[in-house]
């Protein structure tokens, strides 16, 4: 966990270039909006990912957060190169993913695994653990060796805390915190630098998520790795992140410290999706103010001119916000590090608390809602996580 | 049931008359012979006019189907439900079909996880509300669509009357989740049952439908039942809080000393599996071992024994029974363990008091 190098960054942007794994920069995922039955015409886009940069240090926990349909899951792919980005660069060890075509983008994939949501979905319900964890390393060529490869597997078991006749069983043999232990092993079986985790812990009941949170600490101390953690629920990645990144609706609107987002949000958002959170203890419940947002997130395929947020932030102000697509900037303000970077034309002055919230009106945040045909369903999540 | 809809507020909290909500020795079994499976084991408890109770457990211990067989929802085929479950002196689980139709949805409404699939994908929102109104209340359908417009409004959906044309597809997932809330409302019943309304949902939109859910209980007196696997929805929702594991009720508490003092130590495990934004960072999770798979059967023991910490002989050799615990910490608090915990799990952990937010 806090195996990362103590060291701050000192410049706004970039990082001693030794320390950092990946580097993503101004990356941009747009899906087009097709229309028509025989021709088909591009009516739109969705601006999925709409200008991320994000940079990662060796054996460093990313967490990545936001409400569904911002847009943490397409960076988390496209960092994988699983979706193809419409513009931008990924960087990964000095390489540029993106420029890679074919088998020198394969033989790059060996270093950088995803484990996913739901367990069940991802792993082949016919194919046996062994046959799961052997594929990956045969393509790689990591299996040539039999009585290697067996020695291997089993030392994969033990890592993720399988029992050694797990190897002959089929994922519907198992439960769902096991069937996610057997996707880490399979993410683990090509000796990875990078592992993405897509909300790897949010279909699974609270006892074994503990146990899956722990064990991920565990490998990442065991096997130097470097994670990028992309979830919704706040409280699993401030325990395993180093450093947080807040998403809205295709880019980040905060980027700190763990310990700083959570004791100091500059972040209207941050402060708002801080604040839903329920604590599980009574009296913190009683006495603590939340701030309630209105309405839903606006349409991706249309989103809000100026700040992305500013349809529902309770700071708004009249001049700026609607206009000027804030940047990520470091914020002049007293115990700020240089490593806590904000989305936000008027932080210091919310920080400060000059500027108070008001109200906001609902009608405006509903005209985004309903204006772009496509994505309604966006607010609710799919089926597969709401298992409790 | 005499009394046509009553409108009636009743005092909130729990007071010593008459419960609205008595069940009893519920017990659904599933299948029949040697492979039947009791998905609820016995269980009892009480919802007053105007309280919220809550039922907590992980996937499997029996929350869902308790809320199903209340509402008489189950499938009359492959399965029995014995125990009475009694609703303002009438004992549901005796009705006819026809007689539960009555209820349902005019004394008792539920809430169900999915939003999208509990709304008719073809029907337009307005007529799927105002069908509540016109089955119970016999309006008419133009005062029906009126009325309609008017509880969308009430649950915070802005423009009604353009909503009640659309279909559910049109709408997002909060929206959807408040227009079934909306539904539930109609009637003004006495009851409601919210099985994990917010789980499908993010966590800015869950904050806004609990915060509804609070403000329609203070208003209206709504008897609330809260089904959930969250401890942090419980925190600051419910009155009374029973925690159920494989079937049966293991612990009963009010909230504060629920969370304060837990004494059974599957509800210390919970607590102490879920990180806190409160605390401070580093705390290694202390998670429950195991999974629901490793139960036993509760005639040979205690269900949770093969996962307890605090395990000792005589757990695997006889049932615990769900009794009350310490006088000191009053009547209402019950236990069924043989070996409780003494401390909170949680104490030793560093902990800050102030909210982060």
């Amino acid at each position: 966990m806090t195996t990362s190098t103590p060291t701050q960054p000192t410049a706004d942007q970039a990082l001693p270039d030794e320390d950092v794994l990946l580097d993503v920069r101004g990356l941009k995922v747009h899906f087009p909006i097709k229309k028509g039955v025989l021709i088909d015409r591009t009516v739109g886009h969705v601006y999925a990912v709409d200008g991320m940069d994000l940079q990662i240090r060796r054996g460093e926990t990313y967490g990545l957060v936001g409400e569904s349909g911002c847009g943490k899951s397409t960076f988390g792919r496209a960092v994988l190169q699983l979706e193809e980005p419409t513009e931008g660069e990924v960087l990964f060890d000095g390489t540029d993913l993106a420029s890679l075509r074919g088998e020198a983008l394969r033989r790059q994939r060996r270093h950088m695994q995803m484990v996913f949501q739901d367990p069940l979905g991802s792993l082949d319900p016919r194919q046996t653990v062994e046959q799961l964890l052997l594929e990956g390393m045969r393509a790689h060529g990591l299996a040539d060796d039999a009585k290697a490869a067996r020695a291997r597997l089993s030392a994969l078991l033990d890592a993720v805390g399988l029992p050694k006749n797990a190897l002959s069983k089929y994922p519907h043999e198992f439960s769902g915190g096991q069937r996610q232990r057997v996707g880490i092993a399979r993410a683990l079986s090509v000796d990875p630098k990078l592992i993405v985790a897509d909300e790897p812990v949010s279909a699974l009941d609270v006892s074994v998520q503990a146990q899956v949170v722990n064990l991920l600490e565990d490998l990442q101390e065991e096997f130097g790795l470097t994670y990028l953690v992309i979830a919704h629920d706040l409280a699993v990645v401030r325990h395993i992140s180093d450093r947080i990144g807040v998403m809205y609706l295709g880019a980040l609107v905060e980027e700190a410290d763990a310990d700083d987002l959570y004791t100091s949000p500059l972040h209207p958002y941050t402060r708002a999706l801080l604040s839903a959170v329920p604590v599980p203890d009574p009296t913190v419940e009683d006495t603590r103010e939340q701030i309630l947002l209105a309405g839903d997130l606006p349409s991706p395929a249309n989103p809000p001119s100026g700040c992305r947020f500013h349809t529902r932030c309770p700071w708004r102000q009249a001049t700026r916000c609607d206009t000027e697509r804030p940047q990520l900037r470091v914020v002049d303000l007293p115990g700020t590090p240089a490593g806590h970077r904000v989305a936000c034309h008027w932080a210091e002055q919310i920080a400060s608390g000059e500027l108070r919230p008001h109200d906001v009106d609902m009608e405006l945040t509903d005209q985004t809602l309903t204006a772009g045909p496509v994505d309604t369903t966006l607010g609710a999540k799919g089926l597969t996580d709401t298992l409790p | 049931m005499t009394t046509q809809a009553s409108t009636t507020a009743y005092p909130s909290g729990a007071g010593g008359g008459e419960p609205l909500l008595s069940v009893r020795d519920l017990t659904v079994t599933f299948g029949r012979g040697g492979r039947a499976f009791t998905a609820v084991d016995h269980v009892s408890f009480d919802v007053q006019p105007g309280q919220t109770v809550g039922l907590v457990g992980e996937s499997g211990c029996g929350k869902s189907v308790t809320s199903l067989a209340i509402m008489q929802l189950l499938p009359s085929r492959g399965n029995t439900v014995s125990g009475t479950v009694s609703f303002a002196g009438e004992d549901l689980l005796s009705l006819s079909d026809a007689q539960m139709r009555d209820r349902r949805g005019r004394d008792l409404a539920m809430i169900f996880q999915d939003p999208l699939s509990s709304l008719n994908p073809v029907v337009p929102l307005g007529t799927q509300v105002a069908e509540v109104l016109q089955r119970h209340k016999g309006m008419k359908n133009a005062p029906a669509q009126k009325r309609a417009a008017e509880l969308l409004d009430k649950v915070g959906i802005p423009d009604p009357t353009r909503r009640l044309k659309e279909y559910p597809h049109q709408l997002s997932g909060g929206m959807r989740q408040r227009a079934l809330i909306a539904m539930a409302l109609a009637c003004e019943p006495r009851l409601l049952i919210a099985d994990e309304p917010t789980t499908a949902l993010d966590v800015t939109i869950q904050a806004q439908i609990l915060a509804l859910l609070k403000e329609l209980v203070q208003d209206s007196g709504t008897a609330l039942i809260m089904i959930t696997h969250d401890l942090g929805v419980v925190a600051g929702l419910c009155d009374e809080v029973n925690v159920l594991y494989g079937g049966r009720i293991v612990e009963r508490a009010g909230r504060h000393d629920l969370f304060a003092r837990p004494r059974h130590p599957y509800t210390g495990g919970l607590l102490a599996s879920i990180p806190r934004l409160t605390e401070e960072r580093g705390r290694r999770l202390t998670p429950v071992p195991g999974s629901v798979a490793d139960n036993i059967p509760w005639d040979h023991g205690c269900a949770f024994a093969p996962r307890c910490a605090s395990e000792i002989g005589v757990c695997r050799e006889r049932t615990p029974e769900l009794v009350p615990d310490r006088p000191e910490l009053g009547a209402d608090r019950l236990l069924r363990c043989h070996n409780p915990l003494e401390s909170n799990p949680l104490d030793d952990a560093p902990t800050t008091e102030e909210s982060g937010a």
